[in-house]
């Protein structure tokens, strides 16, 4: 080794130690930015390492390539709309799996002759992982972004199907560890890797997106660690490493969060079984005036906003926050109790309410707010209805049984906003809506809050 | 790879994972979202594989090419990918410091 390729090591030791306290830095919002910082200069301290130590010949690609990513990543960065964070992720997830990939590809195509077994092994894997990665975030970002309609795609057999596809890349994969020569098996593995992705998010519906999103976030950093062991570069391996297990741990609490397992999110087509999930609640809804409605808040003590994805359709967190803010002018405590799995993607709706000026402190998870809700005056549920249905604690035969949900039937009374009378995104009957502490407000959530804000001022 | 390096990688691998258990699981879901952004970045550093295959001595043109696609999706990775971030941790805000805002 000569001294550029020490210099290259070293600045990929500084950038492992770096990542780890950006990620240490995310514990907490008051120290998160400063951890990015630092894994900023991580990587900028690995890229200039690269270039110095790796005996860079051709300077045209890849300048080329930082400039155009660069200013594609700049205009992201800049013009996303945080509604639009979902599909912004699965999109990234999709380019991190690609650039894995085709990593492998070029690997192969450059050194497949004289690979072990072993690198092999880890060059299949790596290819395989980052291809379906791919295909299947692009299926994501397009059901998120509403191109793909949402609602799960499902035919006869279909896991059939797919375990006959899954077992086909699966044997190319086997193929090619033991026979090196086989560059057919390989690009064959590639196909139905990218067929394999298709095939394994078109059934998920929207609501199991969380869920979908933080699986592919693993994939794709776990196919970023296997490109480390092929290259025998350890940053790549912590790095990936990091990322695979962070998606990883996130995947399991969203499952938590909907008491379901991985493979029934997978398998199951939660919206094929829609027409058999009978319910016998039945009554009246009561219907309240915004008047009425804006009295109650107005003279409450506590009072509990409960958003969901409904909110941010009708793009409502500014008016949430003004309604709220009057509020507290009058005395009245105001906290937001949020859901792990609202929103399409993991802490989707912290981040909605914090663009929308709510300060984090206001935020309650679930744990923290249940106890609290016997307590509270008016709960005020926006556009959110899986995530309080009572149906989840009462009934065991209820199809989301078991899935934790915010109490918000034990409040003194409850203010459902909502679009109509129709049931909500799963399909499920709420019995939530027929309790008599309950109060039905119908119409957009962002006017009815514009309104209700004014009526109050007015009390 | 020959063993000793296969032993090595994974000793690393394993280190890794057991810390990201262990610093993960302490971020609150109140940041998940820019967290999963965040992860995101980081792993963008497969850049430093994309960079080698685009330009590296040995490497022959179809091997470049593969390259700089991998350098251009990567490197929107690592500049979204932070940008964003930052961007989504800067509207994190606590009452205190919304009070003096509006002063």
């Amino acid at each position: 080794m000569n001294l550029t390729s020490y210099f290259m090591e070293a600045t990929y030791l500084i950038a492992s130690i770096l990542f780890i306290f950006a990620l240490k830095g995310m514990s907490h919002p008051e120290t998160a930015r400063r951890g990015m910082f630092m894994a900023e200069g991580g990587m900028f301290a690995a890229i200039v390492g690269t270039l110095i130590g790796a005996h860079i010949i051709s300077w045209v690609w890849i300048i080329a390539g930082l400039a155009l990513g660069s200013v594609i990543g700049a205009w992201m960065a800049i013009w996303v709309p945080m509604t639009a964070m979902p599909q912004r992720t699965a999109l990234s997830h999709a380019f991190g799996a690609l650039a894995a990939s085709l990593v492998g590809i070029g690997e192969f195509v450059v050194h497949g002759a004289e690979m072990s077994a072993v690198t092999r092994g880890a060059l299949g894997f790596e290819v395989m992982l980052g291809s379906l990665t791919t295909t299947g975030s692009l299926i994501a970002c397009g059901k998120l972004q509403g191109v793909i309609h949402g609602k799960p795609i499902q035919f006869r057999g279909q896991n059939f199907v797919n375990l006959a596809i899954f077992l086909g890349m699966v044997g190319c994969f086997a193929f090619f560890c033991i026979h090196p020569e086989a560059s057919a098996v390989f690009y064959s593995m590639l196909g139905i890797a990218f067929v394999f992705g298709v095939m394994l998010v078109i059934p998920i519906g929207s609501a199991d997106m969380p869920v979908v999103m933080s699986l592919l976030n693993s994939y794709a950093g776990l196919a970023s660690a296997a490109t480390g062991f092929v290259l025998g570069n350890n940053v790549l391996i912590i790095a990936g490493t990091l990322d695979g297990f962070s998606g990883f741990i996130l995947s399991v609490l969203m499952c938590k969060a909907m008491n379901r397992s991985i493979t029934n999110v997978l398998f199951g087509g939660f919206g094929a079984v829609i027409a058999e999930a009978t319910s016998n609640v039945g009554g009246v809804m009561r219907e309240i005036s915004l008047d009425d409605a804006a009295m109650q808040l107005a003279f409450a003590n506590r009072v509990v906003f409960v958003p969901g994805y409904g909110l941010a359709t009708a793009q409502a967190q500014h008016a949430v926050r003004e309604l709220a803010e009057l509020l507290e002018a009058r005395g009245v405590t105001v906290k937001y109790a949020i859901h792990p799995v609202a929103g399409r993607m993991p802490g989707h709706m912290n981040v909605l309410l914090a663009e929308a000026n709510v300060p984090y402190s206001s935020l309650y998870e679930m744990e923290q707010i249940n106890p609290e809700l016997p307590s509270t005056d008016v709960a005020v549920v926006i556009g959110a209805n899986d995530v309080v249905n009572p149906d989840a604690r009462d009934n065991p035969n209820s199809l989301i049984a078991g899935m934790p949900i915010i109490e918000v039937d034990r409040a003194k009374s409850v203010i459902v906003l909502k679009r109509g009378q129709g049931r909500g995104f799963s399909g499920l009957e709420n019995p939530l809506f027929f309790k008599p502490c309950t109060s039905m407000l119908y119409g957009d959530a962002k006017s009815s809050l514009n309104h209700l804000a004014q009526a109050v001022q007015h009390v | 790879m020959n063993p000793a390096v296969l032993i090595a990688s994974v000793y690393v691998f394993a280190l890794a994972a057991f810390l990201g258990y262990q610093v993960i699981s302490r971020v609150p879901p109140l940041l998940h979202t820019p967290l999963m952004s965040a992860t995101n970045a980081i792993s963008g550093i497969s850049l430093i594989g994309s960079l080698v295959l685009a330009g590296a001595k040995g490497y022959p043109l179809p091997a470049h090419i593969l390259g700089f696609v991998a350098v251009t999706t990567a490197t929107i990775n690592v500049v979204g990918g932070f940008g964003l971030t930052d961007r989504m941790l800067k509207m994190f805000k606590s009452r205190n410091a919304k009070k003096e805002e509006a002063k």
